[in-house]
């Protein structure tokens, strides 16, 4: 049976949450049911839902049990998310620039020597697939994207880094990722975009949504220089393109 | 305008609030205080609404003083010497500060966090909706980051009311309740394991995680699962068998089974556990949690009818001060050493 026709598990976060659970695996489908599920809940809310949380497999449902009990909301929950998914879902759709290599992705001739490939074929075949943000997590704006060539795979570093730069683009096993503020990280460092998915005094304070679609392109160190500079300042260096 | 000058704090003081629900869908933790009932209790004395921002206290000791004109305090969590120059103010007690007098905070003594309100609130500029602080987001008011030595925080001066006082129950000893899941069905017997086990915090432990000591709790299937949503009080499971609960500041998401979650009515009393005090778990329903969190909420909301004007009250001070000392001694590690360590266990 196809995983669009299974009701999710619901299952307890404590008493102010629910797991709506998809599937136990990275599953495209699940995922779509999920920002399916997530975008419902915002066109019509439920009472005493205070928040969502998308992410690849469930959705997390904050609630308020002063306002909702547990057996209410998840029969609620359960009836939307066996509604079958009307099309394709609306997304935007951006084009994000990486500085791959050097001092920007000190991992990426290593991993290229490790899956085989000359850096600038490795360059190539990330920056091919549109992405979708499956989800966002972690830190702020740590933006989890699927559509990585399966041949790009690589399990996580044995030794995590304790720190890792703002901005960095990564592979850990079948995902790849942009991270926004610096911090722990054990995938392996292909680049940085001057894009911050997160930027406080900023409007919009957060730049993506689960659910968009991007592409990633490769701009060389001057460029990335110019537009971290300008990004600094407030600007929105990533593109958005028509949809 | 007064202020509160800060003349010396442990590393792990920072304004708290109830945090920033809201916006964990894009990766920002809800932050806010550990131990919510001690931050009403304190607001409430000091006459504020029970969630006002206040100064909230790690294990550690700290000074403080006024600026300008009086300005009212309350202290209430765990509990601690507290010294306005050489007068002994009680625990979850208001107090009028006069200028140039020094508020003076030994380190915890049974219980770790505890909480400065004062009257009129921290002035600062929210951050959707809170001004609490987190450090890694840079967002925080009216500092984006713990107190520092020499920081001031801009306040109201003393209204012209009395002192007040609330007589708090001690903890309750109980075990703390747990509602089983989301991952539970990854750990099989080993459920009862952690059921039956003993535990007690490490000094690793910080805003972001608890870690715990006690029997090793093994996966059936591995400790990697694809990562889900969190929540204050998720207990992960990661590849030691040595169990975290994910406390305010915790990543949004984790990869890391979850064998079960604190209930949100014993949440604050098991931040306030001490490293090394043992303790136990028991599951309870979701129903059961639930109507631990509408009477936990109730009780929150008879604070004030439970404070008494100190005017017609007679306080025992020999007695509270007696009834303290028998706590536990603090463990002096740097609190920004933990947070590397459960930042690592926690990274993607």
């Amino acid at each position: 049976m196809a995983a669009e026709f299974l009701p999710p598990r619901i299952l307890p976060s404590g008493d102010t949450a629910i797991t709506v659970e998809f599937s136990r695996r990275i599953d495209d489908d699940a995922n779509r049911r999920v920002l399916a599920l997530d975008r419902q809940l915002k066109a019509a809310p439920i009472a005493g839902v205070i928040e969502t949380v998308p992410t690849y497999r469930s959705l997390l449902v904050h609630y308020d049990p002063l306002q909702t009990a547990f057996d209410t909301l998840a029969a609620q929950l359960l009836a939307r998310a066996e509604r079958p998914l009307a099309g394709a879902l609306q997304s935007r759709h951006w084009r994000i620039p990486v500085a791959y290599g050097g001092e920007h992705g000190i991992d990426l001739d290593d991993v290229a020597k490790t899956l085989g490939l000359t850096p600038a074929a490795l360059i190539a075949r990330h920056t091919g697939p549109t992405y979708r943000v499956a989800m966002i997590g972690f830190t702020p704006g740590w933006s989890y994207l699927s559509g990585l060539d399966p041949q790009l795979a690589l399990p996580r570093r044995q030794t995590p880094r304790l720190q890792t730069p703002a901005g960095t683009v990564s592979i850990g096993g079948v995902q790849t990722g942009i991270q926004c503020i610096a911090g722990p990280s054990g995938w392996h460092l292909l680049g940085r975009t001057p894009v911050r998915t997160y930027q406080f005094h900023r409007d919009p304070v957060f730049l993506l949504e689960p659910g968009d679609t991007l592409n990633l392109y490769a701009v060389d160190a001057a460029t990335f220089a110019e537009m971290d500079r300008a990004a600094e300042h407030g600007e929105v260096v990533a593109e958005l393109a028509a949809t | 305008m007064s202020g509160l000058r800060v003349i010396h704090v442990g590393p792990a003081t920072s304004v708290q609030d109830a945090g920033r629900p809201g916006a964990q869908r894009y990766g920002l933790p809800p932050s806010g205080a550990m131990d919510r009932l001690a931050l009403a209790t304190a607001n409430t004395l000091a006459g504020n609404p029970p969630s006002a921002a206040a100064i909230e206290l790690g294990p550690f000791g700290a000074t403080f003083t006024a600026e300008g004109d009086p300005i009212r305090i309350a202290v209430a969590g765990a509990s601690r010497s507290i010294k306005i120059d050489d007068r002994v103010l009680p625990l979850s007690q208001s107090a009028t500060l006069m200028p140039g007098e020094r508020l003076v905070l030994g380190a915890a003594r049974a219980g770790v966090f505890s909480y400065l309100a004062i009257e009129g609130g921290v002035q600062g500029e929210a951050a959707f909706g809170s001004l609490s602080v987190n450090a890694r987001a840079g967002l925080g008011s009216p500092f984006p980051r713990p107190l520092q030595s020499g920081d001031v925080i801009a306040v109201a001066p003393a209204s012209s009311r009395g002192e007040r006082a609330i007589a708090t129950t001690p903890a309750s000893p109980d075990p703390i309740r747990v509602v089983l899941g989301p991952q539970d069905d990854e750990f099989g017997d080993a459920v009862q394991t952690f059921l039956d086990g003993t535990w007690t915090i490490s000094p690793t432990s910080d805003r972001m995680g608890y870690r715990l000591e006690g029997p090793v709790v093994r996966h059936q299937h591995g400790h990697n699962i694809v990562s889900d949503g969190t929540v204050n009080g998720s207990i992960q499971v990661p590849g030691s068998g040595q169990p975290i609960v994910l406390m305010p500041d915790r990543g949004t998401s984790g990869g890391y089974p979850k064998i079960a979650t604190v209930i949100g009515a014993d949440l604050g009393r098991f931040a306030q556990l001490p490293p090394g005090q043992p303790f136990r778990f028991q599951a309870v329903s979701v129903n059961d949690a639930r109507r631990a969190a509408i009477a936990f909420a109730a009780l929150l909301h008879e604070l004030p009818s439970r404070m008494v004007d100190l005017a017609h009250f007679e306080f025992n001070v020999a007695a509270l001060q007696n009834a303290n000392v028998a706590g536990s001694a603090v463990n002096a590690v740097d609190a920004r050493t933990w947070q590397s360590e459960t930042q690592q266990e926690q990274q993607p």
